[in-house]
């Protein structure tokens, strides 16, 4: 059984939607398993459904959700498509709900590639299709491996190289045990060894959060208690009255979002409805969210009233925010001030007011100087580019660490080579390139053997 | 004459593929140069060793010769990489006399066989099938499938120095007409290049001077049927030695006289077993290479000089050998030589091991380009299967990757071709933690005795040994731990302050510094469990995360296995396909999706191409 798909199929970006299409026998079952709403298991064929995707206990995002059962469908196999609000951090979010639910990220191509192995398209369409897929992978093959030119795809076969001698030793030792002159591997020589390779695949990732935020942005989420300001701080950013301001606490029911420029880097912010318990179950959905945001933030702005005297509410939120970067805004500095400041000297602290503006430049600098905007470089830099590849690198890094765990558990080594050709591979596979006959290579290039 | 099927060789791989078809009631001829030859050992005095070991287990559980009669003629026998789990493998110094000898006599117990002396000159073939042979005296020998197992004496030329001669190992004839009439048969004929070290007389060594390698203490068996009970405490040692400073620089010295580097050589030697001089040459920096000597019999006194193989001349071989410690005063009784032969390409060959050219023709061993005894009995044994099946309309007997180290190393041979003597290797097989030494007869036997090449008696043992596995699985996993069953000293050793008696003993047992045997002995549970089930359990249960990964990649080429190619489909049809994987393709003829993905130069982008086509042209209707 083929396993179940899934990708983004709308462009990612902006746009009012983004579509994320499963494909596969589990697709109506993966997706219902992280559905809140009907069961979409027992809905009939090419229907519509409205409802959440959660993961964990929480929501993710509200979504239309729409079931077509096999055969009559693109691939012919079972199809969810979940229409989703757009915005790249949603987008994701909802996609790596899926991978870890059990679907397999679509490799290019995947979707018109079933569709035609599974025989939906018909013989007079073939050829025609057939070049298409052809031209497809292929080029998506030759963009890949162009897009990780440089110091990226050396970074990989460094790593790479450093595995496969490894191995070749270890198979050495394996194939020739009774030859004293071999150096053998032991556990002593596998754990530095594995260690740094763990570090440098941990260094790849970090790269790879760079990569995202040239490429993506950083997202920054303006939160706080009701009424504090929060909409304002982002009109002054954005230097337009975007979001809707007025006095009454809870305008803001729903997520505004905007976009500015930042050393060259996109700042996405997004307003949120202030933190606090209510009744209104439009407004709900809005705290809701909120909260949700704030998690896949990569910036906190926190406001707070500086006329508030009790802080405690504030006090839990920001702690509630975990160790994710927060800057806390205390707005309304031209008013005489009431809080207890020493409360919050465990945070990056910045005043100012939206009526004269003070304080905006400073916020701005304060990002700048978190990000250390200043230091990346937009030109030149190499990072991970795509989902699939960061997906690859986390998974070698996982396979590795289990590996020096196994090791340190006194598996013995014939077995952590498994583990080591594993790793091998899922980084050949960001690079294009096979395995088992270079080792052979390798093997006898490096080690004499033999009657 | 008339036979069912006719045997040309008398080595490994015709002794084996001889013995099968006789078991499996198929009138057969076994045709050999010389009878005093069969199952003789030109090279190393040897059986398994890594990969191959196990080669020699899954020989046995398929009902095979190899492993009863090593079993029986072993002068020291070793389990290599014992610390290793997955890839112990045993290996044993056999007698050069006596494995032959018991050999000879099992297959003189065969009532379906004759064993015939002569050599073969040219195939009988009528309509592209099998007809019979006829030999060098004139007589023609007719029958129904023909297995070619002939070893190195394809137009073989022996070379020493720039001394050459045609002549097969031993001395032996070689058999020039067979090659041409595999020419003239459409037939592509590889030329490949092998050797044999030295060997010194025994009493000539001064083995002070170098270190002994003694056999275990453990008793050990190659077959499943074997309990062996040999004195572990008079085995028969081999020794260690290296090349010196001064074995160099007479190589390099004269390596213009070596037939390698005076370009007398035309074949492609092997990576595997390299010349000392090419080790030399090609690892300039290394100081020393490590040489064994090994016992060949204990009927007469040859050392074999294992790693010290050469084709330099006589002279300047006397003033390697005698630059060896403890060689200083070695006599040499026979010299080195290379050897040169010609293979057939077995991209020519089906998986199943019969000809694509030929029906009802079968070659198996080095006529197919692999080194080494084990990979030749286990091609004879396939191909004795194989010709037996196909006289009966039986389908093809193909063990997968997945099944046996003997199905990664025809498929590597059938599917990828070689250009060199091919060796097993445990690196060539992707699912080596599931080939393993200790469950050879669980992976196997079923098909040995649904062949018909294992009895109901050792049938019935396997059967029996299932049960135990099963029967210990489950008291492990319903027995919890306990003080009455831990015993004190483990407790002690593995300095646990208290026992969380939660655990299963099945649980307690997957802890990497825990043995099965540690508690089995003193525990709750009859002590009845033979050390091989303690060790397929103990293994199951400790590796149990790796197998399940190395199932899931067996599921992986296991469904493209299913995706079957037609054998009548036109390669020159399907548009987009890169010419060199057209040409690869049109040679290798895949069976299925798995096996074209594995031939080299055919790319991910022609595999998704085929499938393609294949559903277009195959599957309108489904």
């Amino acid at each position: 059984m083929d396993s179940t798909i899934c990708a983004v199929s709308t462009a990612l970006g902006n746009g009012a939607i983004s579509i994320i299409r499963c494909s596969g026998a589990e697709a109506i079952k993966i997706v219902n398993s992280v559905f809140l709403g009907k069961n979409l298991e027992q809905v009939p064929s090419h229907t519509i459904h409205y409802g959440f995707i959660t993961y964990q206990n929480e929501k993710v995002d509200e979504v239309l959700v729409s079931i077509m059962r096999s055969p009559k469908t693109f691939t012919t196999e079972d199809i969810v498509e979940i229409n989703s609000h757009g915005g790249i951090a949603t987008t994701n979010k909802i996609l790596e709900v899926l991978l870890a639910s059990g679907c397999i990220l679509a490799e290019a191509g995947e979707f018109t590639k079933r569709a035609f192995l599974n025989g939906r398209i018909d013989l007079l369409e073939a050829e025609a299709v057939g070049d298409l897929i052809v031209s497809e992978t292929e080029s998506s093959r030759k963009l890949a491996i162009n897009q990780i030119t440089g110091s990226l795809s050396n970074k990989i076969n460094n790593i790479r190289q450093k595995l496969i001698s490894l191995q070749a030793n270890i198979e050495v030792n394996i194939d020739y045990p009774e030859y004293d002159d071999v150096l053998v591997i032991t556990e002593d020589i596998l754990k530095p060894t594995l260690i740094n390779i763990i570090e440098e695949l941990q260094h790849l990732l970090i790269d790879s959060k760079n990569g995202k935020i040239i490429k993506n942005g950083i997202d920054v989420a303006i939160i706080g208690q009701p009424n504090v300001g929060k909409s304002s701080i982002l009109n002054d950013l954005l230097e337009e009255n975007k979001a809707i301001v007025t006095n009454i606490p809870g305008t803001t029911r729903d997520i505004v979002e905007g976009k500015i420029f930042l050393n060259g880097i996109i700042l996405n912010i997004v307003d949120t409805a202030g933190l606090r318990l209510t009744n209104d179950q439009v407004e709900k959905i809005g705290v809701e969210k909120s909260k949700d945001i704030s998690k896949t933030a990569d910036l906190i702005i926190y406001v707070i009233d500086n006329t508030t005297e009790k802080i405690s509410v504030d006090l839990q939120n920001l702690q509630n925010l975990g160790d994710k970067p927060v800057i806390v805004f205390i707005n309304k500095d031209d008013i005489k001030t009431k809080l207890d400041i020493n409360k919050l000297k465990d945070y990056q602290v910045i005043f100012g007011n939206t009526i004269n503006e003070f304080g905006l430049e400073k916020l701005k600098t304060k990002i700048i100087e978190i990000f250390n905007l200043e230091k990346i470089e937009t030109k030149d830099f190499s990072y991970l580019s795509s989902a699939r590849q960061v997906s690859l690198v986390s998974k070698a890094l996982m396979v590795i660490e289990e590996s020096l765990n196994n090791l340190n558990m006194g598996i013995s080594i014939d077995l952590i080579s498994i583990d080591l050709q594993n790793c091998y591979e899922l980084l050949g596979e960001i690079i294009g390139e096979t395995y088992k006959e270079d080792l052979l290579d390798e093997l006898f290039s490096k080690f004499c053997l033999g009657k | 004459m008339n036979y069912d099927i006719i045997v040309i060789g008398g080595g490994h791989a015709g002794c084996e593929a001889a013995h099968a078809t006789s078991v499996l009631g198929h009138k057969t001829a076994l045709i050999t140069s010389n009878i005093s030859n069969i199952a003789d050992m030109p090279c190393n005095p040897s059986i398994g060793g890594t990969a191959k070991g196990i080669v020699v287990r899954e020989i046995d559980a398929l009902g095979g010769l190899m492993g009863k009669v090593a079993d029986k003629s072993h002068i020291q026998l070793k389990m290599l990489n014992n610390s290793k789990p997955a890839v112990r493998s045993l290996r044993a110094q056999a007698d050069k006399i006596t494995y032959p000898k018991i050999m000879l006599e099992e297959l003189q117990k065969l009532s379906n066989l004759e064993i015939i002396e002569g050599m073969a000159k040219s195939i009988v073939v009528k309509n592209s099938k099998i007809a019979g042979i006829e030999l060098e005296n004139g007589k023609k020998y007719f029958c129904n499938a023909l297995i070619l197992t002939t070893g190195t004496y394809l137009k073989s030329k022996i070379l020493i120095g720039n001394e050459v001669k045609e002549s097969g190992p031993h001395g032996e004839k070689t058999s020039n007409f067979l090659s041409e009439s595999f020419k003239s048969l459409g037939f592509e004929m590889l030329r490949l290049k092998t050797g044999t070290p030295q060997r010194i007389e025994k009493s000539s060594i001064n083995f002070n001077k170098v270190k002994a390698e003694e056999g275990d203490k453990t008793h050990w068996s190659f077959s499943f049927d074997t309990t062996p009970i040999y004195d572990v405490n008079k085995q028969e040692k081999c020794y260690i030695t290296y090349t010196t400073k001064d074995t160099h620089k007479i190589i390099t010295d004269n390596l213009k006289k070596s037939a390698m580097y005076s370009g007398n050589i035309k074949g492609t030697g092997t990576r595997y077993c390299p010349s000392i001089e090419d080790k030399i040459v090609r690892f300039a920096d290394k100081e020393r290479h490590q040489l064994f000597l090994e016992p060949e019999s204990i009927y007469y006194n040859d050392i074999y000089l294992q790693g010290f193989s050469t084709s330099m001349p006589y002279d300047v071989q006397d003033k390697m050998v005698k630059s060896l410690p403890g060689l200083e005063n070695a006599k040499i009784l026979k010299y080195a030589y290379a050897i040169e032969y010609d293979a057939i390409n077995p991209l020519q060959l089906k998986l199943s091991l019969e000809s694509k050219l030929i029906e009802n023709l079968f070659t198996a061993g080095q006529i197919n380009g692999t080194s080494g005894y084990e990979e030749a009995a286990s091609q004879g044994l396939i191909a004795g299967i194989n010709s037996s099946r196909k006289l009966t309309n039986k389908e093809p007997f193909i063990l997968k990757r997945n099944e046996a180290y003997i199905g990664v190393l025809i498929d590597d041979l059938v599917t990828k071709g070689t250009l060199e003597p091919y060796r097993l290797l445990t690196s060539r097989a992707e699912f080596r933690l599931i080939l393993r030494h200790d469950n050879a007869d669980l992976r196997l036997r079923e098909y040995g005795y649904k062949i018909g090449l294992i009895d109901n008696k050792r049938y019935n043992k396997l059967i029996e040994k299932k049960a135990n596995i099963n029967d210990l699985i489950y008291q492990l996993k319903n027995n919890k731990i306990s003080k009455t069953n831990i015993p004190e000293e483990l407790l002690k050793k593995l300095e646990y302050k208290t026992l969380n008696t939660g655990y299963t003993l099945y649980e307690f047992a997957t802890r990497p510094e825990i043995k099965l045997n540690d508690y089995l002995k003193t525990n709750i549970l009859e002590n009845k469990w033979s050390p091989e089930i303690i060790e397929t359990v103990e293994f199951q249960i400790k590796y149990e995360g790796y197998i399940a990964k190395t199932y899931k990649e067996v599921e992986k080429m296991l469904k493209l296995e299913n995706k079957k190619i037609p054998k009548d489909i036109n390669y020159d049809n399907i548009k987009n396909i890169a010419s060199e994987a057209k040409e690869k393709l049109k040679k290798v003829r895949p069976l299925n999706i798995a096996q074209a993905s594995r031939i080299s130069g055919v790319n991910p982008v022609d595999i998704s191409l085929l499938a393609i086509y294949l559903k277009k042209e195959y599957n309108k209707n489904e």
